[in-house]
């Protein structure tokens, strides 16, 4: 074996001990990671679906524009996410007397920022394509509109599962908006993504492979039952 | 729900007239065919029916309750219509929950099991409860819409070409359960169909459309036989000629459609007619055979159309038949384009209006 494998072997060694040994820093990073990316696609959820499904099945002045903003949104460099955010909520700016700068809910709004625009977009692609005939087909069986809109929803689950596997991609990877608005802070505001720059700075190649491979089986794990939830249900 | 009285319907977008002025009444358990060409109205006018869009001006009345001015009750009653639209579009689920969603919807939870199963007996389709919706054949695929527009036990049934570019099989199974659901469980039924032959077949009425214009209704026979030259004209039935019948002798005619050619025909009439032969009545051989069939033609195959179990064949002897025959006979006769055929059939399969 050749010295330049020698840091990822020594990595996946190193994740290994990490994880059996329950190391409490690395526990403590990989829930705050799990907390904020969590939170932050829940809410991206929240809003994104409804807001996609009500544009998607509407038709109004400006959507056309929306849509254009909306997809430019989807492509937001994280760093320029967080430095609005930083910005927002520095002690100078509109919301700083919140005092949130360098905590993880600065950190989860500004991944929500990041990840509400993929949701919606994605949603309103989805919701947009389902058959037109599906609408008839529900009106004239009985539906009211909710259950209309419910039922174009389930025709577009693929998709809006997909959009959630996506945003949660962006937000659980990206590292410069909350290196700007969390600050990397040890036991506070350190997540996967900053702890392997740091690591990466002090030469320490070992742990942020380590670090790296613990990140991925996290994506690994969710994205398994995201992916789950895609395709039950639905013809193989 | 009936009578069901349409007055004065127009609808029309933007420029296109789809309908125009049409006044119609039918009433409880009619079965109306409404018959014409592509593009004639059909659709739109059973739209209208089952309240998924407004007329431009006129109105429907079910039972004296005009449509267009309830606003609040549209819901109540347009979940008393069934619909089969033409072409058959199921959710992305099973078969249950497809046949289940118009009971669910309408918040029922007893007995949904029962209702569902007895929905797929009806159109022959019993233990499809867990198979996927798009794993279907088109003609099962059909039949489902039919048991999803049945489960709720509708008072007024609407289809919308149902048997269109199906196989003969399921054809006859639809048009059997529509039989069925009009003379046993006293539906009213309005159906849409360019086949004649289907119209004479199970309509009590026939209402002919042409571009929006409600061109004769009445009783199916009568209407049929006073409109057989506008309604071969369509050119969308097959098989259907119109000509000059000569009696040969009593209940034996000659009937020249035209192009040197005249078939016979079991009947008695005289003078202008039209006649229609079944796809699957005709008998295709490769050499002339002596039988007791009083038509034999020459042609050749310009065409031939896979459907599923069978094949239909388009033949030109002259004017344009065509012919359906098991996949079976299709490989043993070894028929390829361009084969020459001879066609063979009954005075008694012609059907003479």
């Amino acid at each position: 074996m050749t010295a330049q494998f020698d840091p990822i072997l020594e990595g996946l060694i190193r994740a290994f001990w990490l994880l059996v040994t329950l190391d409490p820093e690395v526990y403590s990073i990989m829930l705050l990671t799990l907390r904020v990316s969590g939170i932050a696609v829940i809410l991206a959820t929240v809003v994104g679906i409804p807001l996609g499904a009500g544009v998607a099945l509407r038709d109004f002045f400006g959507k056309r524009s929306l849509m254009s903003l909306v997809n430019t949104l989807m492509g937001l460099p994280p760093v320029v996410a967080g430095l609005f955010v930083y910005l927002l909520l520095s002690a100078s700016g509109p919301l700083g007397p919140l005092q949130l700068l360098y905590t993880p809910t600065a950190m989860i709004i500004a991944q929500l920022i990041i990840a509400a625009p993929i949701v919606l977009g994605v949603t309103v692609s989805a919701v947009g394509s389902v058959d037109k005939a599906i609408r008839d087909k529900a009106l004239s069986l009985g539906a009211t509109r909710l259950q209309l809109t419910l039922t174009i929803l389930r025709e577009a689950k693929t998709g809006i599962v997909t959009s959630i596997i996506l945003a949660f991609g962006a937000a659980i990877s990206e590292v410069g908006a909350v290196m700007i608005v969390g600050g990397n802070i040890r036991w506070a505001t350190r997540v996967l993504t900053t702890a392997i720059v740091f690591e990466t700075e002090l030469g320490e190649f070992s742990v942020a492979i380590a670090l790296g491979i613990i990140l991925l089986l996290i994506a690994f794990v969710i994205n398994w039952v995201l992916t789950r939830m895609q395709w039950s249900g639905l013809r193989r | 729900m009936a009578p069901i009285e349409i007055e004065d319907l127009t609808k029309t977008y933007d420029t296109t007239v789809a309908l125009s002025n049409v006044s119609l009444r039918i009433e409880q358990g009619d079965l109306l065919a409404i018959v014409g060409p592509s593009g004639a109205g059909k659709t739109t006018l059973l739209r209208l029916l089952d309240l998924l869009e407004e007329p431009s001006s006129g109105r429907i009345l079910f039972n004296n309750i005009d449509t267009t001015s309830i606003d609040k009750d549209r819901l109540g009653l347009r979940r008393q219509i069934g619909m089969v639209f033409q072409r058959s579009i199921l959710f992305n689920t099973s078969v249950y929950d497809n046949v289940a969603y118009p009971l669910r919807v309408r918040g029922v939870k007893d007995q949904l099991d029962q209702r569902v199963s007895e929905a797929l007996e009806l159109v022959g389709l019993e233990g499809f409860e867990r198979r996927h919706a798009l794993t279907l054949s088109g003609g099962e695929a059909q039949r489902v819409t039919l048991a999803q527009a049945m489960v709720f036990r509708p008072r007024l049934l609407l289809l919308d070409e149902p048997t269109a570019n199906l196989d003969p099989r399921n054809v006859s199974i639809i048009e059997s359960t529509i039989t069925k659901i009009n003379h046993h469980e006293k539906v009213t039924i309005v159906l849409a169909t360019h086949n004649i032959a289907q119209a004479e077949q199970i309509a009590s009425k026939v209402a002919v459309l042409r571009e929006g214009v409600l061109a004769e209704v009445g009783n199916a026979a009568e209407v049929l036989e006073k409109s057989s030259e506008l309604l071969a004209s369509f050119g969308a039935s097959v098989n259907a000629y119109s000509g000059e019948a000569d009696l040969l002798e009593y209940g034996l005619a000659s009937v020249d459609i035209g192009d040197n050619i005249r078939i016979e025909a079991a009947t008695r009439k005289k003078g202008k007619v039209t006649v229609f032969i079944k796809p699957e009545d005709i008998i295709v051989s490769t050499s002339p055979i002596r039988s007791s069939a009083r038509n034999t033609l020459k042609g050749k195959v310009t065409g031939i159309i896979d459907l599923a179990e069978r094949v239909q064949l388009k033949i030109n002897a002259g004017k344009e038949f065509s012919v359906i025959i098991t996949k079976k006979s299709f490989h043993d006769l070894e028929l390829n384009l361009g084969s020459e055929i001879h066609l063979n059939f009954k005075a008694t399969s012609v059907r003479v209006l």
